[in-house]
């Protein structure tokens, strides 16, 4: 008679004991062929590359604190740390989700192009720098030089932000919060629309976060260094 | 790129383990650093009226006991010495300086890594786990240290280019980073009569703030003075004996993370040197803020 019940379709790895390079094998390719859709990864205790090139519709959930380049490159897959993670979380991110439970290192969400980068804590410097579509929403604050050069895609901060927020900024947006240390070259406050509380508000819904988008103020760029200026004064 | 490693144990108790405790540390920091490694140690101090020197001759065959006895001719004080292959630790009553004056005059091969009197230093080419071994890295007791594995990006791959470096009197550092001024805070020091040994980036930092610490400045308000006078990136973690510091320049482009409990405060350039330490799931973690300077007392 047939098992009437669902395969298991869940699977599990120790770090302690499994090697990184199976993990992101099975994660790569046998994962699917074999129909498990849920990884739980046990004892990360920092390494890198974690959960990297994924390519389909997985839910991978990280028990601890990863290292260097967590879900980067990631497409389609849902990946939650449940811990901190280290520098560039989520660069190059095409799709999917990736949630960082507690506080990110440097670069997170760097150069990616789409999907959702929820990180509870806070974020160090460069978060979302060179952002190229994707949607990132810090529930606490980011350090200097956060959405410098974000080409495109949105940037929540709930906390504050240090030194020079959305530098260079091209077409991406910022909603922050909290106090703005300062601005940088080129990124201005403008008001918010109906648009951007309707933007935020789904941002926020789907990041788990009840604030309210008056809250927030709009940094977006002046645009004043999409064009060369030959009477600027080109000292720097 | 290169790993540094600190631990500062809070609990006593916990003094006597501090080797074992750091050893996974620094092998952890093995990718980032694996062309040489280094380590302060700060013990229990000799009695005021000694001093330390961690010797290391490298690769030439040393009779240390010959050389105590050619040191105890010249000098009428107490001395001992404590060999393990081509390190030693001299402890006498003599005056460094001129202890100093004669390793360089009577005993050329013979490196003096550091002067004080709570400080040990070792530092050799190799794996960071070799070194490890070949310093019984395990043992070693104390109250805090410093600990560095390296990847040389701008000098060369020598026992006196690998960090720690020292300067004074139970100073030492180690940077992650690289300095784009060297040449010109070794310009200024050079005339006030400071002498470096290498052509290396972090030495001059190292006697930049060893310098300032004898110009009246406490550790803190030094390393404030560099954030003018040093240029380039950098994580530096310094080590006295009594505090440990940790700093990072404004662009923070060279990773730390602190974890602190009620027994200890442990310092890497990456968690995966800290995942092993005792009760770590309860630590208090964060990573040092640019321009912010962190420091533990003893």
């Amino acid at each position: 008679m047939a098992n009437l019940r669902p395969l298991l379709r869940r699977s599990e790895f120790d770090l302690a004991h499994d090697s990184l390079r199976d993990l992101n094998l099975y994660l790569h390719k046998q994962a699917a062929q074999d129909g498990v859709s849920q990884i739980e990864v046990k004892n990360p205790d920092g390494a890198h590359s974690i959960a990297c090139g994924l390519d389909a519709d997985l839910d991978v959930q990280i028990h601890g604190h990863v290292g260097y380049y967590v879900a980067g490159m990631n497409k389609h897959a849902s990946v939650t740390v449940h811990g901190n993670a280290g520098p560039g979380a989520a660069e190059n991110m095409m799709s999917g989700r990736v949630h960082i439970r507690g506080f990110a290192s440097t670069a997170a969400g760097a150069s990616a192009h789409g999907g959702l980068l929820i990180i509870d804590g806070d974020a160090s410097l460069r978060c979302g720098i060179s952002l190229k579509g994707a949607d990132i929403v810090v529930g606490g604050s980011v350090g200097s030089f956060s959405a410098f050069m974000a080409q495109a895609g949105r940037i929540v901060i709930c906390g504050d932000a240090e030194d020079a927020l959305g530098d260079s900024l091209y077409e991406a947006v910022i909603y922050v919060r909290g106090k703005v240390r300062s601005l940088g070259a080129d990124a201005r406050f403008e008001p918010m629309t109906d648009a951007d509380r309707t933007a935020l508000k789904a941002l926020l819904a789907q990041s788990g976060l009840a604030h309210d988008p008056a809250e927030f103020r709009r940094v977006a760029s002046a645009k004043s260094l999409y064009h060369w200026h030959a009477d600027a004064d080109q000292e720097y | 790129m290169c790993g540094i490693v600190g631990l500062l144990v809070k609990n006593p108790a916990l003094r006597n383990q501090l080797g074992a405790l750091m050893v996974p540390m620094l092998v952890g920091m093995t990718e980032r650093g694996p062309d040489s490694a280094g380590l302060a140690v700060y013990t229990t101090p000799v009695s005021e009226r000694h001093h330390k020197l961690s010797l290391y001759s490298g690769e030439n065959a040393v009779d240390w006991s010959e050389l105590l006895s050619r040191i105890a001719a010249d000098f009428a004080h107490s001395h001992e010495i404590t060999a393990q292959g081509n390190h030693a630790v001299l402890i006498s009553a003599a005056d460094p300086d001129l202890l100093m004056a004669w390793f360089a005059r009577n005993a050329p091969m013979v490196a003096v890594l550091s002067v004080g009197q709570s400080i040990d230093l070792y530092k050799d080419v190799g794996a960071p786990a070799d070194i490890a071994d070949r310093y019984a890295f395990k043992s070693l007791r104390g109250s805090h240290l410093v600990g560095h594995t390296r990847m040389a990006t701008e000098s060369a791959v020598t026992p006196a280019h690998a960090h720690p470096f020292t300067a004074g009197r139970d100073f030492c550092l180690v940077h992650n980073g690289s300095l784009s001024n060297p040449h010109l805070v070794r310009k200024r020091l050079e005339p006030l009569g400071i002498e470096f040994e290498t052509d290396n980036d972090t030495e001059a930092a190292c006697r930049f703030f060893e310098w300032r610490l004898r110009e009246g400045d406490d550790l803190k308000t030094a390393v404030q003075r560099g954030f003018s006078e040093l240029d380039g990136f950098y994580t530096f973690l310094m080590g006295t004996d009594q505090e440990l510091l940790i700093v990072r320049d404004a662009f923070a482009c060279k990773p730390a993370v602190v974890a602190e409990t009620d027994d200890y405060v442990a310092i890497a350039s990456e968690f995966r040197s800290l995942a092993h330490l005792p009760n770590i799931s309860h630590a208090t973690l964060f990573e040092p803020k640019p321009e912010e300077i962190y420091s533990w007392r003893i």
